[in-house]
């Protein structure tokens, strides 16, 4: 919680302000993370994104991000190092237009810790690009003022109001400044979203964030025999972009929508804003959605589990609502001790020790 | 593209390695990628780091499934650890030991490798006699640079300047060499023979 109030504070004060965290870092400091935004404060953060506990995993998926999915942040997603570069310089500009914070995703572990090439901007672009922050609003002893009143009801829906217009707002800001960026730095980093072989897809993947390379990679194999997959990458998850996605998806038969978390008790978070999307769409009819659920607490994504979603989405068989690659003897045996056992123990601990994990204390 | 996968225990650099040599081929002009396999890492604990270069830009995120090239930093993991798991029997196999194939009782897999793509070398031993350290990594980029010709000495030298202060760098780069030429000298006399 320090850290995101000392930014707040940093702010405030009219400097341009960032940070970072991930996972309980973030769960730590959240009702600062609400503050930043309700203040307006363009603050930018890099969330490098991974589960949150119990059970105790540090791996990446995106349960942190999606914890603070209301918080009134912008939430920016990148794919790749590239990516993660060129939507930083963007995060600054854009958080310092709207006045509002800026949280960069980038998945723990698969990108935060790789070693690969990128192209760093020059300094003297980036200055152009980004020219020196002036701030909305500053706590200044020369022309005191006070930020941060109590709003009592007669106000509070107005200022709340304006927070959702603001974001909306955004997403015209948003696909702008990609265009600039795209201009003067030679490179296209995507703007709300970005879109691979969709054209002419019978299928199309709809995911965010690291997973999508892999995709790209799979779908240059499916491509070349005969598949007609393709990917719609989101890059800005707040504001939600639902035109933009549904002007691509629009002629789309059967989407996959993957994602690396999921609301526990309702099921697919990213999934059920893309029903609700599409459903607010007049173009749209008869399109079959369903929502896979990966890579959760870092279980690798391999191409060859992706695979074969997608040829069960070809031949019909793909249900609505996946988990992908759950061992489902581990979940029946489970299940059973504790339909058998009326002290059957921690659900955590009982699995490890099934799959021979041996730092597994024993129940009894 | 060329796929890259080192086993290894947690304390012998595999993490270093993998970084190394994608910072060499980036050195060389090529896209390259490099992330280790991501745990709380303890000391002596296997350890798996990938890596891949390319012509052509990277965007596969996967750990290395199915390795041209497998670096085996420490012998004891073929009883811990199915290290062959995936691996191309047309790439290469590259073994930190100063057993033969059969002392290691891998003879059979190795046997499905191409001629000159298995080889064994006492890294650690020379890891030792260069860094004063048993840290076989270094000589082990170095036998890969001669094996595979995937990368060369200088483009490592560079990295391994980039990333270690000239105290470590020096007899590091004396051990790349060290095992480059350990490979060399081997394919040589090898080649020797069969003509002779």
């Amino acid at each position: 919680m320090w850290n995101l109030s000392f930014c707040i504070g940093s702010s405030a004060a009219g400097a341009r302000t960032y940070t970072a965290t991930a996972s309980q870092g973030l769960l730590y400091m959240m009702e600062a993370v609400y503050n930043a935004s309700g203040l307006g404060l363009p603050i930018v953060m890099t969330l490098g994104n991974r589960a949150i506990g119990a059970p105790i995993n540090i791996w990446n998926d995106h349960s942190d991000a999606m914890s603070v999915r209301d918080a009134g942040w912008i939430q920016l997603f990148v794919e790749s190092n590239q990516q993660a570069v060129d939507v930083h310089n963007q995060a600054f500009k854009l958080a310092e237009a709207l006045s509002l914070p800026v949280m960069v995703n980038m998945d723990g572990f698969i990108l935060t810790h790789a070693i690969t090439r990128v192209d760093l901007p020059e300094q003297e672009l980036v200055d152009q690009f980004l020219p020196s922050f002036v701030p909305r609003q500053k706590l200044d002893t020369h022309s005191p003022l006070s930020i941060g009143a109590m709003v009592g009801p007669d106000a509070f829906t107005e200022v709340r109001y304006l927070a959702h217009h603001k974001q909306k707002e955004a997403l015209t800001i948003i696909e702008q400044q990609a265009e600039e960026f795209a201009q003067m730095f030679g490179r296209d980093s995507g703007g709300l979203v970005k879109s691979y072989f969709t054209e002419d897809a019978d299928i199309v993947f709809v995911a965010m964030g690291s997973v999508v390379g892999t995709l790209q990679d799979l779908i240059n194999d499916l491509r070349s025999e005969g598949y007609s997959v393709g990917i719609l990458s989101l890059r800005s998850f707040r504001p939600f972009p639902a035109n933009a996605i549904c002007n691509v998806l629009k002629n789309v038969k059967q989407v996959i929508v993957f994602e690396k978390s999921f609301a526990v008790g309702m099921g697919g978070i990213l999934a059920s804003e893309i029903h609700m999307a599409t459903q607010r769409y007049a173009d749209i009819q008869d399109m079959k959605i369903s929502s896979v659920i990966g890579g959760l607490g870092g279980r690798t994504i391999t191409k060859k589990s992706l695979r074969k979603i997608v040829e069960h989405a070809k031949n019909g068989q793909l249900d609505s609502e996946v988990f992908m690659d759950l061992e489902g003897s581990t979940v029946v045996r489970e299940l059973k001790r504790q339909q058998h056992e009326q002290t059957s123990g921690p659900v955590a601990e009982n699995i490890l020790r099934d799959m021979g994990v041996v730092s597994a204390s024993k129940t009894h | 593209m060329f796929q890259i996968r080192i086993h290894g225990r947690g304390g012998q650099g595999v993490v270093s390695a993998s970084e190394l040599l994608s910072v060499a081929a980036f050195e060389e002009g090529k896209y390259s990628q490099s992330f280790p396999s991501f745990g709380s890492e303890r000391m002596g604990a296997p350890v798996q780091a990938f890596a891949r270069i390319s012509d052509k830009n990277i965007t596969i995120r996967e750990p290395v499934m199915n390795p041209d090239m497998l670096i085996i930093q420490d012998p004891t993991l073929f009883q811990a650890v199915n290290v062959f798991d995936g691996a191309k029997t047309d790439g290469y196999l590259l073994i930190n030991s100063s057993k033969t194939v059969e002392q290691l009782g891998i003879d059979e897999i190795s046997s499905q490798y191409p001629k000159n793509h298995v080889m064994i070398l006492p890294a650690t031993e020379l890891a030792v006699k260069y860094i004063k350290q048993p840290k076989p990594n270094t000589v082990l980029l170095g036998a890969f640079a001669a094996l595979s010709h995937m990368v060369k000495i200088p483009a490592l030298e560079n990295a391994i300047r980039g990333k270690f202060a000239k105290k470590i760098a020096d007899p590091n780069i004396a051990a790349t060499t060290a095992g480059y030429n350990f490979v060399m000298n081997y394919l040589q006399q090898k080649t020797q023979k069969q003509g002779a």
